[in-house]
């Protein structure tokens, strides 16, 4: 047998790293810079390439067709738009679209799913079993089945506008949707909002105030009566001078519909039901994963201080656990809005719908309007997860002080 | 996800490929010994699927028409069914050779698509139909209704302005696919639905109760549907074409399924011609010389094709009306095989 020494085994992947600028520090940039221009060079390649190939194939290509007119309309807009529009209002529609059932989705979802998680958790039979024959329901069924479900079974199940269910005489419910007084700006309009805004910042500063008293001095200021005062008695006095800052246009029958005021569509119910219960039921697990992991001791420590259960969570338990439940919880808001893409199947107009759906085929233009709507989709994950890492940053630095 | 998988298919034939060599049609199709071809999800008439999922339609069978010219059997079809929404993409991208799927032939899709129109094989126009317990006469009486529509059509375009054009409001509610579109109308969610009048007939047929539901006598549009093949290939374009035309032809001289092998004996030079004992018009085309009456025998001339599937033979019972023979008062009209 040979005695020879062992050679050293080969630090190729310290090699590499090095290369890549790692541990070697300026070195390697070279070989970055090299390889950010390849990977260029690439991407460059395949768009030009697709460029030749799609005009080869007389496919048209390019963003032009975004000021072109659309020609078709859409069910629910939160802009004005009509039928002569371009395919770029299109694109804001759609994105409005997807964007309010989102948020509208993601507070009820977080709502419903503490309510469901404090239900679990509560030491009542009734309402832990409640609580989980909710959750193990709800996230064990696909999505899609349970819109279908709220859409076909529940809301196509109301009567048609000419039996529609009153409500008090000025809102109605019926298979086109509620439809509720909207309000009409009158002559005080301008006067009310303004003091209604001075009323807000002006109670927000008092509590401001209020808090820092209490912290720093101990002093416990009332405050309620102030701010009682700022928000409503002032709008009530301006309301008194200037008249009234708006009345309601109620909703009639006419022909097939209603006309005049406001009306939320059955589609947006639907997908807005359907997404904040089912993502409730994942919220309800996380939430509860988050309070368990705060040590029972603290629970302990409430009650001996003679604070209610309620208490105890709201001021000790919760605020502990949110630290835990925060990144999740970024998941299923990114869930939740990635979600609503399946309004395509009950006709809700969002943006996969009108614009992946409608514009493309109206145009032809996959490529581009494919692309445009996922970067929109990443932009609206990365907005949500970078507002989410905010708040959890604020909450770790509270809790750490 | 299949539209996702679709749109990556061609995002990646256009980026990748070195140049689209789509001019190879007819050798890819020979090759794989199978026609792709794109039809709808299932509209009864033109494309729809039976229990035991064989395909049966005016557009199938023209499908069936191009497979029996190449292979000489009509059976060599895949069915690929696409939405209004897919269907365009799944030609771009080469997923289908052929698209048959009642589409409308319009300027925009003509030249922006990348893709031609070998055609009209059915003249339609675009309607209404309404419950009949809503006493509506007239699509003039629509004004506030609630229509319901399928996504990425021509209807939804004409919807928007023959409403703006006689000054009536509307609410639109677009679905991506037919079934979803006339389950919205039959639960009520929509007063209206609208597509093309023999779209409409073919989706009464599909409700619970198709007697109380009515078309309203107004058509607003002008929709020639036909089938579509990709640009730069002239000799698939030219068969795709010709196949229809043929079939036109085949009518127009009298020759059907049952007749065509006697026919193909007859001393009439126009029939010799059209039937390939004379000249080699098959050939040139890139077929064979009997490619006409393998179309004829296997699938049948186009009156026999229109009656079957959405004429007097069928449960749709449709007028030929615009799409009888020119010499019979309607459009359908092949120029000459010579």
């Amino acid at each position: 047998m040979s005695t020879e020494a062992r050679k050293p085994p080969p630090q190729i992947a310290l090699k590499l790293r090095r290369a890549l600028g790692g541990k070697a520090g300026w070195n390697g940039v070279a070989v970055q810079l090299a390889f950010a221009a390849i990977l260029g060079w690439i991407a460059f390649e395949i768009i030009s390439n697709a460029r030749t190939n799609l005009a080869n194939q007389h496919i048209a290509a390019g963003f032009g067709f975004l000021r072109n007119n659309a020609g078709f309309d859409v069910n629910q807009s939160l802009i004005p738009y009509t039928g002569s529009d371009t395919f770029l209002r299109v694109f804001v529609v759609g994105l409005l679209n997807t964007l309010v059932v989102s948020v509208v989705g993601i507070v009820f979802a977080t709502v419903i799913g503490f309510i469901i998680a404090l239900c679990r958790l509560s030491p009542n039979w009734l309402l832990s079993r409640v609580g989980e024959i909710y959750v193990e329901v709800i996230r064990n069924l696909p999505l899609l089945f349970q819109l279908l479900f709220w859409y076909l079974a529940v809301l196509a199940a109301l009567p048609n506008p000419r039996q529609s269910i009153s409500l008090l005489g000025i809102a109605f419910i019926s298979n086109r949707g509620l439809v509720i007084p909207s309000p009409i700006g009158e002559s005080g309009f301008a006067p009310f909002l303004a003091v209604l805004t001075f009323g807000i910042v002006a109670s927000l500063a008092l509590r401001i105030y209020a808090r820092r008293a209490l912290y720093q001095y101990g002093h416990m200021i009332r405050i309620w009566p102030y701010v009682l005062g700022l928000l409503f008695g002032l709008p009530l006095v301006t309301t008194l001078i200037f008249g009234l800052p708006f009345t309601f246009e109620l909703p009639q029958l006419k022909g097939f519909n209603f006309a005049g005021g406001s009306r939320i569509i059955p589609e947006f119910v639907a997908l807005a039901v359907a997404l904040s219960t089912y993502t409730a039921a994942f919220i309800a697990e996380i939430v509860r994963a988050g309070i368990l992991s705060v040590h029972k001791g603290q629970m302990e420590a409430g009650s001996s201080l003679g604070l209610s259960r309620g208490a105890t969570l709201r001021l000790i338990v919760v605020p502990q656990a949110m630290r835990v439940i925060v990144p999740p919880l970024t998941n299923q808001y990114l869930n939740l809005t990635k979600n609503s893409s399946l309004a395509v199947g009950i006709g809700y107009p969002d943006l996969v719908s009108v614009f992946a759906g409608t514009s493309l085929s109206q145009t032809g233009q996959a490529i581009e309007i494919i692309a445009m709507t996922m970067a929109v989709y990443l932009l609206i994950s990365l907005l949500t997860s970078a507002v989410m890492s905010v708040y959890g940053w604020r909450i770790n630095r509270s809790l750490g002080a | 996800m299949k539209r996702v998988t679709l749109v990556l298919t061609l995002a990646l034939a256009a980026g990748l490929s070195a140049s689209a060599a789509h001019a190879q049609t007819l050798k890819t199709i020979k090759d794989r010994g199978m026609l792709s071809c794109g039809v709808s999800q299932g509209l009864p008439g033109f494309s729809s699927p039976d229990d035991k999922g064989n395909w049966t339609g005016l557009d199938v069978d023209l499908c069936r028409a191009v497979a029996a010219a190449i292979f000489n059997d009509a059976t060599k079809v895949k069915y690929v069914p696409t939405s209004a929404k897919d269907r365009f993409t799944a030609l771009q991208s080469g997923e289908i050779d052929l698209l048959s799927r009642n589409t409308t032939w319009t300027i925009s899709r003509d030249t922006s698509l990348g893709a031609n129109f070998a055609g009209v094989n059915y003249y339609d126009g675009q309607g209404f139909m309404v419950k009949k317990s809503l006493k509506v006469n007239s699509a003039l009486e629509l004004n506030s209704a609630s229509v319901c529509v399928q996504t990425g059509t021509t209807t939804e375009q004409n919807l928007a302005d023959y409403f703006k054009a006689n000054n009536m409001k509307y609410e639109v509610i677009a679905f991506a696919t037919n079934d979803e579109t006339v389950k919205a109308y039959e639960s009520g969610r929509c007063d209206v639905f609208t597509t093309d009048q023999s779209g409409l007939y073919a989706n009464r047929l599909k409700l619970a109760n198709p007697n109380d539901h009515m078309v309203l006598p107004e058509i607003i549009s002008k929709e020639p549907l036909g089938p579509m093949v990709r640009h730069g290939d002239d000799q698939w374009f030219d068969i795709v074409k010709w196949t229809l035309f043929a079939m036109v032809t085949a009518e127009e001289l009298g020759v059907t399924s049952k007749n065509v092998e006697e026919k193909a004996k007859s001393d009439n030079p126009e029939l010799k011609r059209v039937l390939g004992s004379d000249g080699n018009f098959g050939e040139q085309l890139g077929l064979t010389k009997d490619w006409v009456v393998r179309i004829v025998k296997l699938v049948g001339n186009y009156g026999e094709v229109f009656d079957r599937n959405v004429g007097a033979g069928s449960p749709l019972g449709i007028a030929r009306g615009l799409n009888g023979l020119w010499n019979k008062g309607g459009l359908q009209y092949a120029p000459p095989i010579r």
